[in-house]
């Protein structure tokens, strides 16, 4: 890899959140290098989703995140997505009462916004632009919900389980997707399907009820199938 | 059939007013979760800022109808002002805590008639508008009241701006996606508290507006005419859809044409519980109301 490649973009330090009476995330630490696709893995409620969440302030949290050196946790949730950090949630999060087109209006942030890449990579997008987002179907509404954050040039992209709930085809159609945003960006990816992150992820981190418990390349960690049954509690489905 | 119309005509004006009040409330509570009890308040500073503003500021104005404008115009200005402080001052240090909203919201309620029954006491002031309101215009026989067709033509003027609002602004866009889900609104990188503030002022404008045509619809204005009119327009919101605009313009009309009926043909008083009645049979066939509005996700 070279220098620019390896340089830290997000650092989280120290970060500690409660939900509740849960202690969900227990000082997690660790770097999302410049460009390219971190991985961030673990067992279901281990606190992945907590994590982009606390990145961006959606929960309350303690300890540290920079971005580009500049630290983020003083800042509200939409002073933090304004610094380019782009969000594509987990669930999809499209507003389903607008339609395809209102809801790509509303994530636009820079004065140039990059419809003519969204309707590239989506094309179904712009013929249903005046369909109500939640007439869309899963598939569909996953693609929306990544393009909203593909509109504005990110510097980094945090991205929650974007293949969850869909068929196979649609699948590989997503990770597609997602080795294209990777060309334009830094993404942070929570990911079950380790077939998707073999394919496009370099880097790994792999948390355990609520701490940081391995980090390492992808590829070195997916070729140790029992670190991986160990830290996951799964095959690895290629 | 002349009494019908009339009842119908009466009804229509009384649920114009509901609908007023209803819209802003319903608005605030699909975006921000804040059950504003305070909305009384916003009446009150209409009706009691039109009618200030007409015997100190404009009492020099000798066209009645000029002065009664002029002095409404003012009033809904005090409305949004007062509505927007609410919002800035009370409301945004308490966001995520909605018990401590409810208590602050009834508080100032009632600490906002006692203030006006300390400043101008307890008896209705009469408030003054051109002659021609409270003249009838005859339809079919019936002798409608001409403030009636002024408070229908109000609410839909109010109806059809708000809908163009909503529908055709960068910021009705914010309040509509707000009312779904406003932790997204956010993670998208705006700023969703400009938006509270804006839509605590549409519903101080909204609920002065309401304050003016209750002050000509009554003859006059006192200190608990806000709150009286507040217990229907909650219900009017909840049985209309929380945050739907359109659901509580079908309530609010449902709402007063039922109470006029009701009070007319079964007997007085009878109207306001068969409206409570009403209000338990949506909550049990549609728990979401009219409108069927998703208040999503308030993180």
């Amino acid at each position: 890899m070279s220098a620019v490649a390896t340089r830290t973009l997000l650092s989280v330090r120290d970060l500690h959140v409660h939900l509740g009476q849960s202690h969900v995330l227990q000082g997690v630490s660790f770097d999302v290098p410049e460009g390219g696709v971190t991985a961030l893995l673990g067992r279901n409620g281990v606190g992945k989703t907590t994590t982009l969440r606390a990145i961006l302030g959606l929960v309350g949290r303690r300890g540290s995140v920079r971005l580009d050196e500049e630290e983020l946790t003083s800042l509200p949730t939409h002073r933090i997505v304004q610094r380019s950090v782009g969000y594509v949630p987990e669930d999809r999060d499209v507003f389903t009462g607008l339609t395809v087109a209102e809801n790509l209006r509303l994530a636009e942030r820079d004065a140039e916004s990059r419809y003519d890449l969204v309707y590239d990579l989506f094309p179904d997008l712009k013929t249903r632009g005046g369909q109500r987002a939640g007439t869309l179907s899963g598939g569909q509404q996953q693609m929306l919900a990544i393009a909203r954050a593909l509109l504005n040039d990110n510097r980094v992209l945090l991205v929650d389980e974007p293949t969850k709930g869909l068929a196979p085809a649609l699948v590989a159609e997503v990770a597609h997707v997602l080795e294209r945003l990777a060309e334009l960006t830094t993404v942070l990816l929570v990911e079950q399907n380790l077939g998707v992150v073999s394919r496009i992820a370099q880097g790994a981190i792999v948390l355990d009820q609520g701490r940081v418990v391995h980090r390492s390349d992808a590829k070195e960690l997916l070729d140790q199938p029992g670190l991986v049954r160990r830290l996951l509690s799964v095959g690895h489905a290629a | 059939m002349s009494t019908f119309l009339l009842l119908t005509i009466t009804g229509l004006g009384l649920g114009a007013m509901y609908f007023l009040i209803a819209s802003g409330l319903s608005l605030i509570y699909g975006l921000m979760g804040v059950l504003n009890f305070a909305h009384g308040a916003f009446i009150s500073v209409g009706s009691y800022g039109t009618w200030w503003f007409s015997a100190n500021l404009f009492d020099g104005v000798h066209s009645i109808l000029l002065r009664w404008l002029l002095s409404s115009l003012l009033g809904l200005a005090a409305g949004a002002v007062f509505a927007g402080l609410v919002e800035l001052v009370l409301i945004r240090p308490l966001y995520t805590r909605h018990m401590e909203q409810v208590l602050v919201t009834v508080g100032l309620s009632i600490a906002f008639v006692a203030l006006l029954q300390g400043i101008w006491g307890n008896d209705p002031k009469p408030f003054v508008v051109p002659a021609w309101l409270h003249e009838t215009t005859t339809v079919a026989g019936a002798h409608i009241p001409n403030d009636r067709w002024v408070e229908i033509a109000t609410a839909a003027v109010v109806l059809a701006s708000l809908q163009l609002f909503l529908r055709r602004t960068r910021y009705g866009l914010v309040i509509r996606a707000g009312v779904e889900n406003r932790a997204m609104v956010q993670a998208l990188g705006i700023d969703v508290r400009k938006a509270f503030t804006l839509v605590f002022a549409i519903g101080g404008i909204a609920a002065a507006i309401a304050g003016v045509l209750s002050g000509v619809y009554f003859n006059d204005v006192s200190p608990d005419q806000g709150t009286n009119l507040l217990i229907f327009a909650f219900i009017v919101v909840v049985i209309g859809g929380l945050g739907s605009i359109g659901g509580s313009a079908v309530a609010a009309l449902v709402v007063a044409l039922t109470q006029q009926y009701t009070n007319y043909y079964a007997s007085a008083g009878v109207g306001d519980m068969v409206v409570v009645l009403l209000l338990g049979l949506v909550l049990l066939a549609r728990p979401r109301g009219f409108a069927g509005a998703v208040v999503g996700a308030r993180a």
